[in-house]
């Protein structure tokens, strides 16, 4: 921290809470950013376009890292929200997952670049477009923790709706894919994809779930 | 001076560091016990504002002492401190909730007892009304402040970390000012007793005049400022559990309320303000520290639909209020006895 900001009154209030906002923002962004990627590869397979978005979500989930430790580290050093700095932490870690599970999708597809047919399309870009709706309904119940707890319940419930959507879905793109006459092997793929990014949606409720628990903790 | 002073000054100094290990929690404990202040932070600014609440506006109560009885003999005050001391003491380890100022109440009617002076009995009236009024009105403070701050909250939507670094500074704030009102309001406890018969010289240091009370309340707040330095980080770290757990918010809000009443029982430039404006005005007495803090954080409880009240404390709160002066009026008498007779002193 900086001479000058020691001296500002709530300095280094002022630098963890935009830490913290930026760490947000690194999650929507990768949303986005993994939303676009699957979106081109679905259109246009493993383009240059695809490999760019795959790189800004690598990026931007380092980026996040650094952030979530300079936030532990600043909690921890100089004992802030005592009372909630472990809800603080255990939602961060559990956000920065989100990030880890849109890489890992990402890298599988750049790995395997499953040959998905045409029929199957609407499906998948469905699934991603239900999952991202889950994830931006999580960031901004995370957000709301901060700032206005009391409307942490009203997002989070936005959460399950979609994750319910996208169990949906995940679930009658598998019946569609195993009812198909592909062969076993590409069937067991294209179902490890569906899984994959319907996986998103699961973690992103187990999520809103320990936030519901949290933001109960700092309105009593 | 005469060393004989401070032999028998002795009590009331021990009186004093009494309070300041037990009160100084009552001002600081939660904020230490929630980790939200460091014990070495609030045992310091404690120190230095209750000397300068004793110093600057101890006056008040301790004139209201000495209308309840004006103790003449340095023994005899010796003996009414001591008195006070041993049954805080003994309340203490039996796990009652104790005032000082309950206690010196009773040496006095003690002494007054002994010494055959008259006990005005409007004066003592009003004081035992305060014991009553004081924690109900920290509670009524105490529900007042918490719904507007709770509204305030609701409305300005504070980031958790912002809101986190404003109740740091808050219960800094508070601590401070609770600090400074119990030096205000309980000095009279610790060294009121002995104004009427310490005739120091009066003390010019810097343009500033030192009166003889004011020398005694320095002595008596640096008592205290030792009572809070050497023995009550261990009182401040289990206050937060004896009293339930409570949010910092409660905290900060039980501690106010604590700091406005102790401060409303003692301060002179309120009685004059409510004078000038025809309202009726707060009796200036020593009041009970932990029995204002218990009454906002009842009243607060209330508010929150009752779940957390323990009637235990609040039957000890009343135990203490008919045990504390009788027994110390009890002590004060046979130790006087004692010391008139036994040690041949002049008691009166």
């Amino acid at each position: 921290m900086s001479r000058k900001n020691k001296l500002r009154l709530f300095g280094r209030t002022k630098d963890l809470e935009s830490q913290i906002d930026k760490f947000l923002d690194k999650l929507s962004e990768s949303t986005v950013m993994f939303r676009l990627g699957v979106r081109t590869y679905l259109k246009e397979g493993a383009n240059s376009e695809f490999e760019a978005k795959l790189k800004t979500v690598n990026e931007l989930e380092s980026e996040a890292d650094g952030l979530r430790r300079n936030i532990e580290n600043e909690l921890y050093t100089h004992t802030l929200i005592p009372d909630a700095r472990g809800d603080v932490l255990g939602l961060i870690e559990t956000l920065d997952h989100v990030m880890g599970l849109y890489e890992s999708v990402l890298w599988a597809i750049a790995i395997e670049k499953p040959d998905i047919p045409e029929e199957f399309n609407a499906g998948y870009r469905k699934l991603t477009n239900m999952v991202v709706q889950a994830s931006d309904a999580l960031v901004l119940a995370a957000r709301s923790f901060f700032r206005n707890p009391h409307s942490v319940g009203d997002y989070n419930h936005k959460v399950m709706i979609y994750e319910k959507e996208a169990d949906k879905i995940s679930t009658q793109l598998k019946l569609d894919i195993f009812g198909s006459d592909l062969d076993l092997a590409r069937k067991a793929q294209l179902r490890n994809f569906v899984e994959q990014i319907d996986n998103v949606a699961d973690w992103a409720e187990d999520v809103a779930d320990r936030l519901a628990i949290y933001a109960i903790k700092r309105t009593v | 001076m005469d060393p004989s002073i401070l032999i028998f000054l002795s009590s009331g100094l021990f009186l004093g560091w009494a309070l300041g290990s037990n009160d100084a929690a009552n001002v600081f404990g939660t904020a230490v016990g929630t980790r939200m202040v460091r014990w070495s932070t609030a045992a310091i600014i404690c120190s230095i504002f209750v000397v300068l609440g004793a110093v600057i506006s101890g006056a008040g109560s301790s004139h209201t002492l000495g209308k309840l009885g004006a103790i003449s003999a340095l023994p005899g005050a010796f003996m009414t401190a001591l008195a006070a001391a041993i049954s805080v003491y003994l309340m203490t380890k039996s796990g009652l909730a104790v005032s000082t100022s309950q206690a010196i109440v009773g040496g006095i009617v003690g002494w007054n007892l002994f010494s055959g002076q008259p006990t005005d009995t409007k004066i003592l009236t009003t004081i035992v009304s305060t014991w009553f009024i004081c924690p109900v009105l920290s509670a009524i403070i105490a529900v007042i402040l918490y719904k507007l701050l709770h509204l305030y909250l609701r409305k300005a939507q504070l980031h958790l970390v912002r809101m986190d670094a404003y109740l740091r500074l808050g219960l800094l704030l508070a601590g401070a000012f609770g600090a400074y009102a119990l030096g205000a309001n309980n000095i009279a406890n610790v060294v009121g007793v002995f104004i009427p018969a310490t005739p120091f010289p009066e003390i010019e240091i810097g343009g500033l005049t030192l009166s003889a009370a004011q020398q005694l309340f320095l002595i008596g707040g640096l008592a205290i400022a030792v009572g809070v330095l050497t023995y009550s980080k261990g009182v401040m770290m289990t206050v937060g559990s004896s009293l339930g757990r409570i949010s910092p918010i409660a905290a900060f809000i039980a501690v106010v309320s604590h700091s406005i009443v102790l401060f409303a029982f003692a301060s002179r430039g309120l009685e004059a303000w409510l004078l000038s404006m025809g309202l009726p005005t707060i009796p200036l007495v020593p009041v009970s520290s932990s029995q204002a803090v218990v009454g906002a954080i009842v009243g607060i409880s209330i508010l929150q639909g009752a779940v957390g009240i323990r009637w235990r404390v609040l039957g000890n709160i009343v135990i203490g209020w008919i045990a504390t002066p009788i027994l110390t009026c009890a002590i004060c008498f046979f130790g006087l006895f004692f010391l008139q007779n036994v040690f041949g002193q002049i008691v009166y």
